[in-house]
């Protein structure tokens, strides 16, 4: 029977099929674990003296409480500092595998994933944390859980869950200059809304998805949870294959064979039905940048802050308003105009090694506004040392960033890296809710070019307000080094 | 987990959409690492403003929440249902959930029920008018009743059939533990592990020192 991407790695894992409204039992390939959502679920098994069933698909990182600065020193934070504890002697005396602070494989758990070769196409994935749908990128059905989900996949290594709906949303065409996968994304769920992809696990399809990197295309997937979907995907392809070989724990051999003659298979065959589509041409896009407080209030960078008298319906007109009185906006105001405190490059949205290149491009040779604050922090410790193999960490520093160790930092208030009562920030983050980044913070999400742009500036600005020399092409994350840097290579 | 069946308890209007977990228990509050002691967390970025629903007596005793669309959107985060829980709300009635906050809630014997927008006007107007009206959820029929106002809500048959039983999740998959083992026995060898965990060399991790301009 012709399926979609997701149906059928859905059938793949079916341990059982629920009768009855029962919902199906479904087998879980890869279970990531990090310091917030993990204490109360090991201390369910504790109590109810229940094992890890499968510390071998089970795997902790340290990342949304690490500081960014002085790692090598005790946690300052008491209560941090008891979750990550409380972590490394759950991950001992359950036996299951643990990178910590210090330790090259330590960041966020997104990143983590993938760059290890764990994250494959056709497995299923989940994490307690909604980000997890960043692994869809690579075909794997990866969604976020609860504490007592996370609980239960310990316990029993299966998830049951009731069936989803499909939505097909192709991006037709080529990006235009200075636009990223970042954009589509924020496009997206500026069209459909943050709730308009509720229930169902998106496919992300077309022609400028098959031209992103793998990283760009982990952009995308990363926040489709923030159009309220459960899950997105992309089907796997040579970008993918390539991505993975050689990898730590990538297949090798006939497996290796085996697994790609699967991969293959993984995509909606063409007679295949969506419960919905959305179809989007890349040519129309451009920079986006969000003026609100959630990610589905977001516009072209060239259009101004809307109207909220100017919004027909009543909800949204009533969002719109207790938005820009929490963000300090001016209605009308050109978008171009807002001036910013902080610039923050990072999170497992857009913290990856093509991030940080495609921002240093951008950053080099130049400096950074007046008063503003440049923040930088790798996703993974791996790939600030990658970063630094390449020497962009110098880049960042002699423009006037700080750049920082590996961690979520300011993309949640957390950790020590927060923003301050009515302080403005573009964030390559994924999330602008109210005192998100810090009680009081105000965040407009943005693209690393933007970010590295508004750095330069002061004000919201896209990579085309610069004088670039000509030829320099920002959209192709090919990892092709500037001139003077070293050959990238896996550190 | 108890078993649920009909609830009575003050209603509360919270006539706000898209309440995302953050504003229903900010992040710092995520810190805690036992499972209950959460009721001081609740909306607290609004707990300080005077004006804020449950700051108000006729309202403070609730545990019927009546909110707006798209409640519990945003982060995953299960704190959101024991910070509700744990101030003593029983149920939550919307017209649209987050799909996760709606499964999240129905494990932890959490009502998330869902009323038609119109409906949940109706209550909010009862609620208003005539605050520390109570409401009677019925499980069994699936109505929530205020005053004169009843309205039907939707659950599926599956999460009411488990909260009307307190059925805990975890034993009721482990008495499938046949099929479980059954699976595993053919799973292709291609499937990653983590352990024995492979490592790309090791490089020591000094910390990164930032310029300060
Ligand atoms: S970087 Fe942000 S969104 Fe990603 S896992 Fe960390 S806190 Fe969550």
């Amino acid at each position: 029977m012709a399926g979609t991407l997701a149906e059928k790695v859905w059938d793949a894992h079916l341990v059982r099929r629920g009768a009855n409204g029962e919902p199906d039992l479904l087998y879980i390939d890869l279970h990531l674990v990090h310091e917030v959502t993990s204490p109360q679920a090991f201390e369910g098994l504790r109590l109810a003296g229940r094992p890890v069933r499968r510390p071998d698909l089970t795997i902790a990182t340290e990342d949304h409480n690490t500081p960014t600065l002085d790692i090598d020193l005790p946690i300052a934070d008491l209560t941090s500092r008891t979750q990550i504890e409380t972590l490394r002697a759950n991950a001992r005396e359950f036996g299951v595998r643990l990178h910590s602070l210090g330790d090259a494989d330590q960041g966020i758990v997104h990143q983590v994933g993938p760059q290890l070769g764990l994250t494959m196409p056709g497995l299923t994935v989940v994490c307690g944390d909604s980000h997890t749908s960043t692994h869809g990128a690579f075909g794997a059905l990866a969604f976020g859980i609860g504490t007592s989900e996370v609980e239960h996949v310990l316990a029993t290594q299966t998830l049951p869950l009731a069936p989803f709906k499909t939505m097909a949303i192709t991006v037709n065409g080529q990006l235009p200059p200075g636009a990223t996968s970042k954009d589509i994304i924020l496009a997206i769920i500026a069209k459909i809304g943050t709730g308009g992809g509720q229930g169902y696990v998106l496919e992300y399809r077309g022609e400028a998805i098959r031209s992103l990197s793998m990283e760009a295309r982990m952009t995308i997937c990363n926040m489709s949870i923030e159009a309220g979907a459960r899950a997105g995907m992309i089907a796997p392809d040579e970008t993918t294959f390539e991505y993975l070989k050689g990898r730590p724990h990538a297949p090798e051999g006939a497996d290796w064979d085996a697994a790609v003659e699967y991969w293959r298979t993984l995509r909606t065959d063409d007679d295949a039905t969506f419960d919905a589509e959305v179809v989007l041409e890349a040519a129309d896009l451009e920079p986006f940048v969000t003026w609100g407080t959630n990610p589905g209030q977001g516009l072209p960078l060239s259009a101004n802050v809307p109207v909220p008298a100017q919004i027909a319906d009543e909800n949204e007109r009533v969002a719109a308003e207790r938005a820009l009185e929490y963000m300090g906006l001016e209605p009308g105001t050109p978008l171009r105009d807002i001036a910013v405190d902080t610039v923050f490059i990072g999170s497992c949205t857009n913290g990856r090694i093509e991030d940080l290149r495609s921002v240093a491009k951008v950053l080099q040779g130049r400096t950074k506004a007046d008063g503003v604050r440049v923040l930088v922090v790798p996703s993974s410790a791996r790939v600030r040392l990658q970063a630094e193999a390449e020497g962009l960490d110098v880049i960042f520093k002699e423009f006037g960033a700080e750049w920082r160790n590996a961690g979520c930092s300011m993309c949640l208030g957390m950790n020590p890296d927060q923003l301050a009562p009515g302080e403005r920030a573009a964030s390559t983050s994924n999330r602008n809710f109210e005192g998100r980044q810090g009680k009081g913070g105000r965040t407009h999400l943005v693209s690393p070019l933007v970010a590295a742009a508004t750095a330069v500036r002061g004000t919201l600005s896209s990579v085309a307000d610069l004088d670039l020399p000509d030829g320099v092409d920002l959209t192709t994350f090919d990892g092709s080094p500037l001139a003077p840097l070293a050959e990238p290579s896996l550190v | 987990m108890e078993k649920f069946t009909t609830h009575t308890g003050v209603g509360v209007p919270l006539r706000r959409s898209n309440v995302d977990t953050d504003q229903i228990i900010p992040a710092v509050y995520l810190k805690r690492i036992t499972r209950t002691g959460f009721e001081d967390a609740l909306f607290a970025a609004w707990r300080g403003d005077p004006s804020f629903v449950l700051n108000q007596d006729a309202y403070k005793t609730g545990s019927v929440l009546v909110a707006g669309p798209d409640f519990g959107t945003g982060s995953s985060r299960e704190h959101a249902v024991w910070a509700l829980k744990d101030y003593g709300f029983k149920v939550v009635l919307a017209s649209r959930f987050a799909d996760i906050f709606r499964g999240n809630s129905g494990k932890q014997g959490l009502v998330a029920g869902i009323v038609a927008q119109e409906d949940v006007e109706l209550l909010w107007k009862v609620l208003e008018t005539k605050p520390g009206t109570e409401v009677t959820v019925d499980l069994e029929h699936r109505t929530a009743q205020a005053d004169d106002v009843t309205v039907p809500f939707q659950i599926d048959d599956y999460t009411r059939w488990r909260l009307m039983e307190g059925l805990d999740d975890i034993g009721l998959t482990l008495s499938h533990e046949e099929d479980i083992a059954a699976f595993e026995a053919q799973r292709e060898p291609w499937r990653p592990r983590t352990l024995p965990a492979k490592h790309l060399p090791t490089v020591p991790v000094e910390p990164a020192r930032p310029v300060r301009a």
